[in-house]
């Protein structure tokens, strides 16, 4: 079967499997490791990538199934060839120890500011609860988006 | 398999009938593949299908199969008219399963302790079936047989609920779960409203993950209505349904505890519900 996606902005077709997901596609065939596997049963986050600009498990998401749509994954954001301002308060912060979270937890926090652009840090930590992190206690994290949102202000 | 029309799904289901699944956001068929809990030998994708809309008139919601929980989050007319539906959606699973689950897959899968399947029950939802052969409309309340289990055929799919609008109401829902994101432990879905003098006038109530599938709960409705909604009253109406459940034990938690959990809800639920039901 082809699957069809804009990969980071580029048009890409490719001959998948029929149950490929489009993690299997990302890693095995694109080479895109940054989104990582983890549980592959959608709950821990670190293959989240953007579907359209909306959080999704690239585990729970057949490749051929994708239709043509945006597909966002970390490196998509880089500017310039530099990080992206969320990626240098997470380092500035301390929000990074193994990093095997990190993408999913960048990906998810901008998809969330984008529809809420201001949240305190009770609704960042909502925001941010599909996401697991084993290093951090979370509380780096935190800190690192807050000081984001405020660096906008 | 893509089909792009109803007819043609309901077709290759007929054709394929027990050797199909059909898949929408996938966010319960997907890990069923990967535990190898199903081996289907037909994927029917029906994503390509026009049953993605809310639409809204004289009273009725009907809300298409393929609608996505962060549809019912976001839509500021369901908010409006049916605000239960919104605040059950952002408890399901996490971020990533409210952009792709779909009401119609959480309805057909039919999980005892997941919101939707609650609120659907306690709404007194129909729930729109098409097959080959033709439509049919199933009482929510009717739907669920079982674990994991409806009153669908193999041949059929949902193409869509419908409920009344209740902007009167108050609603709530409270569920208590062991993580953010897991299903939950005991749910419970309750929506009041409230006569001119401020007695009850209608109550409904229902609860997730305190059987084989959803619990309708009739003896608190019963305790409820045309009554002063007092905080005796409350709690007495949530002790009736709590005493009418005999809730299973699990591997985390004792069926006992359970029921005392469904009661405790029961009143959080109600109380809230109330004062909504007063704004």
């Amino acid at each position: 079967m082809i699957a069809r996606l804009v990969l980071n902005g580029r048009p890409r077709e490719v001959d998948v499997r029929p149950n490929e997901t489009l993690l299997e596609l990302l890693r095995d065939t694109l080479g895109v490791f940054d989104a990582k596997e983890g549980c592959d049963e959608g709950v821990c986050g670190v293959c989240t990538v953007l579907l359209d600009r909306r959080p999704v498990s690239a585990c729970l998401v057949l490749a051929a199934g994708v239709r043509g749509r945006a597909v966002l994954t970390l490196r998509g954001l880089e500017r310039d060839g530099g990080l992206h301002p969320l990626q240098e308060a997470f380092v500035k912060h301390g929000a990074v120890q193994c990093g095997f979270c990190t993408p999913g937890m960048l990906l998810t926090t901008l998809a969330f500011l984008e529809r809420q652009p201001r949240p305190d840090r009770e609704a960042i930590r909502a925001a941010l609860e599909g996401n697991l992190c084993r290093c951090t206690g979370y509380t780096k994290i935190v800190d690192a988006v807050e000081a984001y949102v405020r660096g906008h202000d | 398999m893509a089909p792009e029309t109803l007819d043609d799904a309901l077709g290759l289901l007929r054709r394929h009938g027990d050797e199909a699944k059909v898949l929408a956001g996938g966010q319960s068929l997907i890990p069923i593949l990967h535990y190898r809990l199903a081996r289907p030998r037909v994927v029917i994708d029906i994503n390509a299908l026009p049953l993605a809309d809310i639409a809204l008139d004289d009273g009725r919601i009907g809300i298409g199969a393929l609608v996505r929980y962060h549809q019912l989050e976001e839509s500021e007319a369901l908010a409006g008219r049916c605000p239960v539906l919104g605040e059950a959606a952002r408890l399901i699973g996490n971020v990533r399963v409210r952009t792709l689950g779909t009401v119609g897959g959480s309805l057909v899968h039919g999980d005892p302790a997941a919101e939707l399947p609650a609120v659907m029950t306690a709404l007194d939802a129909r729930i729109a079936v098409a097959s080959a052969s033709g439509r049919r409309a199933v009482a929510a309340r009717e739907f669920f047989t079982g674990p994991l289990t409806t009153a669908l055929a193999p041949d059929e799919i949902v193409t869509g609920i419908e409920v009344a609008a209740l902007p009167a109401h108050g609603a709530a829902v409270e569920e208590l779960s062991r993580r953010a994101g897991d299903f939950a432990i005991v749910a419970v879905v309750a929506l009041v409203s409230l006569d001119r003098r401020g007695h009850v006038e209608e109550a409904r109530v229902a609860f997730g993950g305190v059987a084989d599938r959803p619990v309708h709960a009739r003896a608190a409705e019963d305790a409820l209505r045309g009554r002063e909604p007092s905080a005796e009253t409350l709690a007495r109406a949530a002790h009736a349904a709590r005493d009418a459940l005999a809730p299973p034990s699990d591997a985390f938690v004792s069926g006992a505890y359970r029921r005392h959990v469904a009661g405790v809800l029961c009143r959080r639920a109600l109380t809230r519900a109330v004062e909504r039901a007063r704004r």
